[in-house]
């Protein structure tokens, strides 16, 4: 009786230990070394091209800097929960790239080391990019290349209907009912409920002069009205409230769509059909003479504050060599891309043409964070609440974003 | 009693010198004499040692429970009273807010459409699935060439994976290109395309008919599971009384199959209540919120919002209502058993 009892109860005391093991086996602390041989690095290109082409950007830093990293790269939609996770663990990296519409939230937290501690020398960037990266008059964060928004028109489907590209909103509608024939549709772009919508709202709502801190106001609601126009008159699909950019995308390359709103990022894809000629211009403005303003898309990279300043100046200096002027081009070059700094604009486009009118966009777009801050996110809400409400006819484009607002 | 507990509880133990004929001197011993130290403590220590082994033989499953149900419940409880936000994990500061994030969850205006597209979303769910599932599982009954390989087939949405299925879906239901429409207009029962997911009126049926398609696997596999036990005999008496088709259906299958109908029908809502992947990849809660259920608004306020305290809250209610089916189904359950 008494062996079998005793190895019974050393059996489950055993069947206790993996548990009670594992609570202890996170890794040890690394401690404020005066020599950084490595650095960890947290971003979100986990798909080629993207991912190969900004290694080659890291790797050339590394090698400059004599340091040897440590790459982990994230799908998008989690790297703020990754991020939050990690600082809640204490394990942040070394080396953190976000979003440029998160790194003011994520400033505010407390998470984030300003650049100017390791005088990190951030003139000559476009303003609106730096807008983007300073939270209270510190700057976080710099971004080596950025993109926008922009019109993609089908070159042979416009000479076929003698269409010119658009420049104003009568010329864009009017363009699209005349380029919509049969299943193809004149104009294609996102009006989808999550941030991706409002982002492709924002250069028709700014443009306009409206204002994200007055969502209520006249100028916002004409932009509302021009999209409710193009999908009520049949010269955009309905189906505009479910497709993300990559859709839009889609809906252009497989001949569906004349024209669409979307960014520089889609030129890989777009080159992968070599039959489709296509160009691209500003966004239209509703009346000549308006400036066309568009939103900064592009991804900032930051020094988390991670105890260890050895560490963290490290790798601030490797931030600023990421945005080096020969790496900005290298990365804008390969990923058609606008490269941040304003100098390198006419070699950048003699370089790649197709990106003209889009580096002429970036010179005067805007931060989508550079007025709101951190209440930003509440208004990209109310924005795509109110998209979905006016294109699902259940709200006047004036009372969709009274009702959107309203909570 | 005392004595023979005690000569139980010795010989258990091997029958060290102790003096049946007089338990109290053995008692009054136990300090001086070795031998009966002996004899009285092991009993005293062998139940502690008796309750220490089972009680670690209950400590992993108990561990387990706590550490991974009982923890995240109870945090998530405490969450939906903080203000509990991005900046909490960088400073480790969330503060009491009390009801705060249940009066901004009844006070929001989402709250009371999801709560009826919750309902709408279940019972609509529930229903297309039942029945289905229920003709499928009769239909299967009957032996025929390749039957089997059908029955294996119809388990065939429930092994893909969700994200996959609502992606395939999507462009299935889409308006302009979708294959559904194409087929109703090529057969004439449609002149128009359907708006499946553009329109706020249909977006909640399309997210419903899909979610039916998912179900139907786990009902006609344990509906079919429940007629298996029911014996032929009853079938072959009922047919020499003249009760074939519908008759032997409503006055055999039926009253058989009554346990196994309420469990499905329980289970089915426990799991339906908080189906999230499917909604979030077909709409994502649109067009102009028409498809918001309670467990799109918990998933969107905690990680599109990142207002992880509002999250929980509404986290927690749709526990509580999931609860009450659960606990439903946990009787009937019991019910079962006792007949």
């Amino acid at each position: 009786m008494k062996t079998p009892r005793r190895i019974a109860s050393l059996t489950a005391l055993a069947a206790l230990a993996p548990l009670a093991l594992a609570g202890c086996s996170s890794g040890g602390g690394a401690g404020d070394g005066g020599d950084v041989d490595s650095l960890s690095i947290v971003d979100y290109y986990n798909n080629d091209p993207d991912k190969s082409l900004v290694q080659a950007a890291l790797d050339r830093c590394a090698a400059d800097l004599g340091v040897s990293i440590n790459r982990e790269t994230v799908p998008g939609k989690d790297l703020i929960q990754k991020v939050l996770q990690r600082a809640s663990s204490k394990t942040l990296p070394d080396v953190l790239m976000l979003d440029n519409p998160d790194v003011q939230e994520i400033a505010a937290t407390g998470g984030l080391s300003p650049l100017s501690t390791y005088n990190v020398d951030t003139s000559g960037f476009a303003d609106g990019i730096l807008e983007a990266a300073t939270y209270e008059g510190e700057v976080y964060g710099l971004a080596p290349t950025v993109n926008t928004l922009g019109i993609y028109y089908n070159k042979d489907l416009l000479q076929a209907a003698g269409v010119q590209p658009p420049t104003t909103w009568e010329e864009l509608k009017a363009a699209a009912a005349k380029l919509t024939e049969g299943d193809r549709y004149g104009v294609a772009f996102s009006g989808i409920a999550t941030y991706e919508g409002s982002w492709q709202f924002l250069p028709f709502m700014w443009s306009n002069g409206g204002d994200e801190t007055d969502l209520t106001s006249p100028k916002v609601s004409q932009a509302l009205s021009l999209w409710q126009d193009l999908v009520t008159g049949g010269s955009a699909s309905a189906s505009v409230i479910n497709w993300s950019q990559a859709d839009v995308k889609d809906q252009f390359v497989a001949g569906k769509a004349a024209m669409m709103v979307n960014g520089p990022w889609q030129i890989p894809a777009l080159r992968k059909s070599p039959d489709l000629a296509w160009d691209s211009v500003k966004i239209p403005v509703r009346e000549a003479g308006q400036e066309s303003v568009a939103p900064l898309g592009g991804e900032v990279w930051t020094v988390p504050e991670t105890g260890n300043k050895a560490k963290q100046a490290k790798a601030a200096e490797f931030v600023e060599c990421i945005s080096s002027d020969e790496n900005q081009l290298a990365l804008a070059e390969a990923r058609f891309t606008v490269p941040t700094r304003t100098a390198l604009a006419g070699e950048y486009v003699s370089r790649v043409p197709e990106m003209a009118s889009f580096t002429e966009q970036v010179a005067t777009a805007r931060s989508r964070t550079g007025k709101l801050g951190e209440a930003w996110p509440e208004a990209a809400t109310v924005i795509y609440d109110a998209i979905q409400l006016a294109l699902t006819g259940k709200a006047s484009p004036a009372d969709a974003f009274k009702q959107a607002s309203a909570g | 009693m005392n004595r023979t507990q005690d000569v139980q509880g010795t010989t258990a133990e091997g029958g060290v010198g102790v003096h049946p004929e007089r338990p109290g001197v053995a008692e009054g011993a136990a300090a001086r004499e070795p031998g009966a130290t002996n004899a009285v403590a092991p009993r005293g220590r062998k139940v502690t040692r008796e309750a220490v082994t089972r009680l670690l033989f209950v400590a992993p499953a108990g561990l387990f429970l706590v550490l991974f149900f009982g923890y995240p419940v109870v945090k998530n409880i405490t969450m939906s009273l903080q203000d509990y936000t991005t900046k909490t994990f960088f400073t480790g500061e969330a503060p009491w807010v009390g009801l705060a994030n249940y009066a901004t969850v009844v006070n929001s205006n989402l709250f009371g459409p999801a709560m009826v597209n919750t309902a709408l979303f279940t019972i609509g769910s529930i229903a297309g699935q039942f029945v289905i599932g229920l003709a499928l599982a009769c239909f299967f009954r009957r032996r025929f060439p390749l039957s089997n390989f059908l029955r294996a087939m119809l388990l065939l949405p429930w092994l893909l994976p969700l994200i996959v299925s609502s992606a395939t879906w999507r462009s299935i239901l889409d308006q302009d290109s979708g294959i559904l429409n194409q087929f109703l207009t090529s057969l004439g029962i449609i002149s128009q395309p359907v708006p499946w997911l553009t329109s706020p009126t249909v977006a909640l049926i399309a997210v419903v008919m899909v979610n039916i398609w998912v179900g139907i696997p786990f009902n006609v596999t344990i509906i079919y599971g429940g007629l298996q036990d029911i014996p032929d005999e009853l079938y072959e008496a009922a047919a020499l009384d003249g009760a074939t088709g519908w008759r032997a259906f409503r006055h055999i299958t039926w009253p058989n199959l009554q346990p196994v109908v309420s469990v499905v029908l329980v289970l089915g809502v426990v799991y339906t209540i908080k189906v999230l992947d499917i909604i979030l990849g077909l709409t994502n809660g649109g067009p102009a919120n028409a498809t918001q259920t309670l467990s799109i608004r918990s998933y969107q306020e905690s990680f599109t919002n990142f207002e992880f305290g509002v999250g929980a809250a509404f986290s927690n209610i749709l526990i509580l209502i999931s609860l009450v089916f659960a606990v439903i189904y946990l009787r009937a359950n019991r019910r079962a058993v006792d007949e």
